[in-house]
């Protein structure tokens, strides 16, 4: 708790005629000289549609530029933006600050990540499980011969899978999860719920590869249904669907 | 848990107040699995008084019979209870049952997944632990 600052007398990109304004407190740390995190602590006006990451980026602006938050789109599509915002895991750019009904708004890194500095945080673990379940359609034939062999689909088959297509890498599932909480090497729900998605798609033929992959001590079997991961997905996803479904394949619920 | 990782760790894997009945059930069905594991143990270590003959086991059965005695049994019953009811609801569930249909989300993207069904299931099971567990007071208490 270092400083208290105002940018309410300075010129700001969200409209100073706001008469609302919010403590924004920002866990910093940095890993190569820290022992641990502190909280800077910042007043920002804000108004009914300003977002928590615009509230960050009008602190950057006017603070302190050496805050180090991950952001691209701004609008819910690159899933750059994920952390901690009052406990839990949503993205910045998808969290308006008058929806969280608080007078103090918390940032901090997402958990079950770690920090690169203050709210920026690894995502190779991420990339590593989601890479390992095989992302892509497995066929026999990769190659389309012929002009007449594409791989058709009806909207019917489409509806099995697209919701989980949705999913934009954020990390907020793997984040919420209480698995990954204390286990390093469980697989996760977005690469479970990545797995279904392929799994689920009528062109693909990597069914059995993919449920080998899954089907290990800190794999599919570490799910306990919690649902947290479904809860905070901003996508609208639901891994613990996926999750449950891909688990049915291999109790013999399913086929 | 290494501060490199920044895992929540066992706090963040416990702390049942920010996802929901659905991460309430979770915990409670932790706790209730390592409630039961240690009363296994502690019932074999129980009935295992036989070899010290009738005496030796009539000594240790009186203290079933203490109030402390009957609190624990009533636990006991709560955690099983619970544990048995819940555990047919994430059974199910792990199979894929009753957890919705895919379908195109729509904001604002409630999972289907943590649908009513289930959450009666879990409101079912602590109802019923408490119904037993008044019950289970009432007969011990009530001799
Ligand atoms: S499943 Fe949802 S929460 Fe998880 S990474 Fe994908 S979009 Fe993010
Ligand atoms: S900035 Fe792209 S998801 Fe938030």
């Amino acid at each position: 708790m270092a400083q208290v600052s105002s940018i309410a007398n300075e010129q700001t990109s969200t409209p100073v005629s706001s008469s609302k304004s919010v403590m924004l407190r920002i866990s910093r740390y940095n890993p190569e000289h820290d022992d641990s995190s502190k909280f800077m602590e910042f007043n920002v006006p804000y108004e009914k549609w300003t977002t928590v990451l615009e509230a960050i980026l009008e602190v950057k602006k006017h603070f302190d530029h050496s805050v180090a938050v991950r952001y691209s789109c701004r609008q819910a599509t690159c899933g750059s933006c994920g952390m901690m915002i009052n406990g839990k895991p949503r993205l910045a750019c998808f969290t308006k600050i008058s929806e969280l009904d608080s007078d103090v708004v918390t940032v901090e890194p997402m958990n079950n990540f770690p920090i690169i500095r203050d709210l920026a945080v690894k995502f190779e673990r991420l990339f590593d499980t989601h890479q390992k379940i095989k992302p892509y359609l497995i066929r026999d034939d990769t190659e389309l011969e012929t002009d007449e062999r594409e791989f058709l689909q009806s909207p019917k088959e489409l509806e099995q899978y697209i919701q989980f297509a949705n999913c934009i890498k954020c990390g907020l599932c793997n984040s919420a999860c209480p698995t990954m909480a204390t286990d390093s090497s469980f697989v996760g729900p977005q690469a479970l719920a990545q797995a279904y998605r392929y799994v689920a798609d009528s062109r693909d033929k990597g069914k059995d590869s993919r449920l080998k992959i899954i089907d290990e001590s800190h794999g599919i079997w570490r799910c306990h249904f919690a649902g947290s991961c479904s809860q905070v997905c901003p996508k609208g996803v639901d891994p613990a669907m996926g999750i449950q479904f891909l688990r049915g394949y291999l109790l013999g619920f399913r086929s | 848990m290494t501060k490199d990782e920044h895992k929540a760790g066992i706090g963040g894997m416990a702390n049942p107040t920010r996802y929901g009945i659905e991460r309430v059930a979770y915990w409670l069905m932790r706790l209730t699995g390592l409630g039961l594991l240690a009363y296994f143990v502690a019932h074999i270590y129980e009935t295992s008084n036989i070899l010290r003959g009738q005496v030796g086991w009539d000594e240790f059965l009186a203290l079933t019979q203490t109030t402390e005695g009957h609190i624990f049994l009533a636990l006991v019953i709560a955690m099983c209870v619970f544990h048995t009811v819940n555990g047919v609801r994430v059974m199910l569930g792990h199979g894929g049952i009753g957890v919705g249909t895919p379908a195109r989300p729509d904001y604002p993207y409630d999972p289907a997944s943590q649908n009513y069904r289930h959450k009666i299931g879990i409101y079912s099971a602590i109802l019923l632990a408490a119904i037993a567990t008044m019950y289970g007071l009432a007969v011990m208490f009530g001799e």
